[in-house]
């Protein structure tokens, strides 16, 4: 333990001095974040889709949306909806960028699916505002799976004799719109922006971070200094325990310095500090891991470094580091479970939500898997090659 | 007890048998030396002895502890220089020796002190605080054996410590490795350069293709051969005149002459010389110049193995 200590401490020592270790783990991430989140406008008080309401319907389906969802999102100050009387005006509007997103009912929509014909809405969307579009795009989509269920009250209610359509469907409409606003809160467990970008670039970066030392111990051989450390009065094993303590060492404090940067400088919500804390841990532990299988099957420090650059960014991207997964395809999002990138946002998502602790529990198991598979690995491919002079 | 026993060592990598059955001991304070050609398996067998390479076979004895990669005591004994420069470049000579003071257990309160003495022995005092990828080759040798010297071995291994260093460098590491044999520290030194083991060796081991072809001082390593000396005569005039005149000499071996010089084997040259001298004035030659060549570790090494020490 004692060697592996002095060998961490020299260790430690060389990484703050060639620099490279801060810049990747504080300065770019940190940068990146503050980038990120004055480019992308943050938080919901200040991010305003504006969207215009084209409304040629006014019937009972669509009086709930204009008349108590849009009203309840713009007080929330997430949309500003301004009303249109025609649609060529609304079109070039959108087009015009003046309005992000636009909805169009038609005349008769909530006819038709009153009578079960099924109706269309339509959705304007401007290409330069994608987020925005989504984001109007989602509002609706929350309010549309409520008419569904409408729909099919309408439809049962019809079928077993009731004659008041109007009253009947002004009952099924009045508790579900109260839902919807709920459900869409509910249903996005994730990050607020700001946060978000903190914590993608944190456990991004955290991966070139954690590499640094995992990989002194190919520069000890590139050195010549492994034989002098093999030849020392040393338990072999305190090499491996003090290149894995750097990394450790090297990832947790990029990590908290990161944290608490964030939340100083651009108001991000990492939330409960132990929650994340114990996230921050299993996150390293399996950057370590994977970091360390890279390390034991390369054999210049340069491939490693290169390997590992194309390892940390792949798995990044797929971990969803860079753009909320909810964005992307479905099929990413399930792809995403084997990256720790993804497990550490998802926890950070969820107590961010405001759950308890526990809701790390699943998050940290998997991350701790990750370090378990990927050590037992390396610990595979490296046994006989890596402690030989 | 002696310092070092190794007996049996073997290690093959894949096919290859780098090193095949090597054994032999180190006496306290004497100086040995493993002289063998590029590939002998120099590096390889000091390399199983200071517990860094683990061996297929053989045991390793220091100091009547034995050796092997799991050793962790033991080791301290030991000192090891690496044939290849092994410091860390962007750490100064000072942390460097610092570093490994603390991995060699040093003690907190002598290790300052120590650092300056290795400092002084090395004569790198005024540039101990400079980062080492600064420092020249010759500089960078002498930190790397001095990071050998810390934790005062009791046995020191030296692999080919000179390589590729300038000649002023090299003969202060020839003299400070003498100085530390004349304290009564045993050494290890491997090396191809002849001359150096015969300078510095108490005793010599032939090795070659990964086996020990020959061991002992280099007298009687010398005797392996036959004490035969060669003598180079420089003529002024008809060589086989001279040569002719040799013949009836019953001490000389063998005789060969080209124009202008006689090369004669004899057996103690230094007895037959005024002899020689004498048949060639009165044959009417005149030397120009004369010389005689004891046997070396080169022509054992030659006699050995077929080949020259170095190509
Ligand atoms: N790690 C290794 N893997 C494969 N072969 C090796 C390894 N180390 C040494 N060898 C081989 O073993 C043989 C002996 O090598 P070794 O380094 O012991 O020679 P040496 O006597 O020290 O030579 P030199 O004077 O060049 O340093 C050589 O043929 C070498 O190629
Ligand atoms: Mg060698």
């Amino acid at each position: 333990m004692r060697a592996a200590l002095v060998i961490a401490a020299k260790d430690l020592s060389q990484r703050i001095r060639d620099r490279s270790a801060i810049l990747l783990g504080l300065v770019a991430p940190l940068g990146l974040a503050l980038i990120f989140s004055a480019i992308i406008p943050s938080g919901t008080e200040s991010f305003d889709v504006k969207v215009g309401l084209l409304d040629d319907d006014g019937g009972p389906i669509t009086a709930p949306f204009v008349d108590e969802v849009l009203p309840a999102v713009t007080a929330d100050g997430i949309m500003a909806v301004t009303d249109y009387g025609d649609l060529p005006a609304l079109e070039s509007d959108v087009e015009a960028g003046s309005q992000n997103a636009g909805y169009v009912f038609p005349a008769g929509f909530s006819d038709d699916i009153l009578t079960a014909q099924g109706g269309t809405v339509r959705l304007l969307g401007n290409v330069d505002s994608s987020i925005s579009t989504q984001i109007a795009q989602a509002v609706l989509e929350s309010y549309l799976s409520e008419v569904d269920a409408i729909g099919i009250a309408v439809g049962s209610a019809l079928l077993s004799g009731a004659t008041d359509v109007d009253d009947i469907t002004a009952k099924a409409a009045a508790t579900p719109a109260a839902v919807t606003l709920a459900d869409t809160e509910a249903a996005n467990r994730e990050l607020d922006i700001t946060t978000f970008f903190s914590a993608g670039m944190a456990v991004f970066f955290l991966f070139f971070t954690v590499q640094f030392g995992v990989s002194s111990l190919l520069e000890e051989r590139f050195y010549g200094t492994l034989p002098r450390l093999l030849g020392a009065p040393i338990n072999r094993w305190a090499i491996i325990g003090g290149k894995a303590l750097t990394s450790f060492v090297l990832g947790i404090v990029s990590m908290i310095v990161l944290a608490v940067g964030t939340t100083v400088l651009i108001g991000a919500e990492w939330g409960n500090p132990v929650g994340v804390l114990i996230l921050m841990i299993a996150g390293v532990m399996s950057a370590l891991g994977i970091m360390a299988v890279v390390a034991v099957i390369s054999k210049t420090p340069e491939q490693a470094a290169n390997w590992q650059a194309i390892v940390a960014v792949a798995l990044g991207l797929l971990g969803g580091t860079f753009f909320p997964l909810s964005q992307g395809p479905r099929l990413l999002a399930l792809f995403s479970k084997l990256t720790p990138h993804a497990w550490f946002l998802q926890g950070l998502g969820d107590l961010s939500a405001g759950d308890g602790l526990e809701v790390v529990i699943t998050p940290t198991l998997a991350m701790l898997a990750f370090f378990v598979v990927t050590i037992a690995l390396a610990v595979v491919f490296g046994r006989k090659r890596v402690l030989a002079p | 007890m002696n310092v070092l026993e190794c007996e049996g060592l073997v290690k093959a990598f894949d096919d290859l048998v780098a090193v095949d059955g090597v054994g032999f001991h180190i006496a306290e304070g004497e100086t040995y030396g493993l002289l063998g050609p590029n590939g002998a398996g120099k590096t390889t067998s000091i390399s199983m002895i200071a517990g860094i390479l683990e061996s297929d076979a053989g045991t390793v004895t220091v100091a009547g502890t034995e050796i092997t990669t799991r050793t962790t005591e033991g080791k301290a004994k030991i000192g090891y220089v690496p044939q290849d420069i092994a410091i860390y470049p962007d750490l100064s000579a000072r942390e460097n020796l610092r570093f490994f003071g603390k991995l060699y257990g040093l003690p907190k309160q002598s290790l300052d002190s120590r650092i300056d003495e290795v400092l002084e022995v090395i004569g790198l005092s005024d540039r101990g605080d400079d980062r080492t990828e600064e420092y020249s080759g010759g500089m960078k040798r002498r930190l790397n054996i001095g990071i050998g010297l810390l934790h005062e071995p009791t046995l020191l291994i030296l692999d080919e410590p000179t390589v590729g260093v300038d000649p002023q460098s090299r003969n202060a590491i020839l003299e400070s490795v003498e100085q530390l044999g004349r304290r009564g520290t045993a050494l290890l030194y491997t090396t191809h350069y002849m001359e150096e083991a015969e300078r510095l060796c108490d005793r010599v081991a032939i090795i070659d293709g990964g086996k020990i072809r020959a061991e002992g001082t280099r007298r009687e390593l010398v005797e392996l051969v036959g004490q035969r000396d060669t003598v180079n005569l420089g003529v002024v005039g008809s060589a086989q005149r001279l040569v002719d005149a040799l013949g009836a000499v019953e001490e000389i071996e063998s005789i060969t002459s080209t124009e202008g010089s006689v090369e004669i084997l004899v057996e103690g040259a230094s007895s037959l010389l005024p002899r020689i001298l004498d048949i060639a004035q009165q044959a009417g030659v005149g030397i120009s110049g004369v010389e005689v060549v004891e046997p070396n570790l080169e022509s054992v090494f030659l006699h050995l193995t077929g080949k020259a020490l170095r190509d």
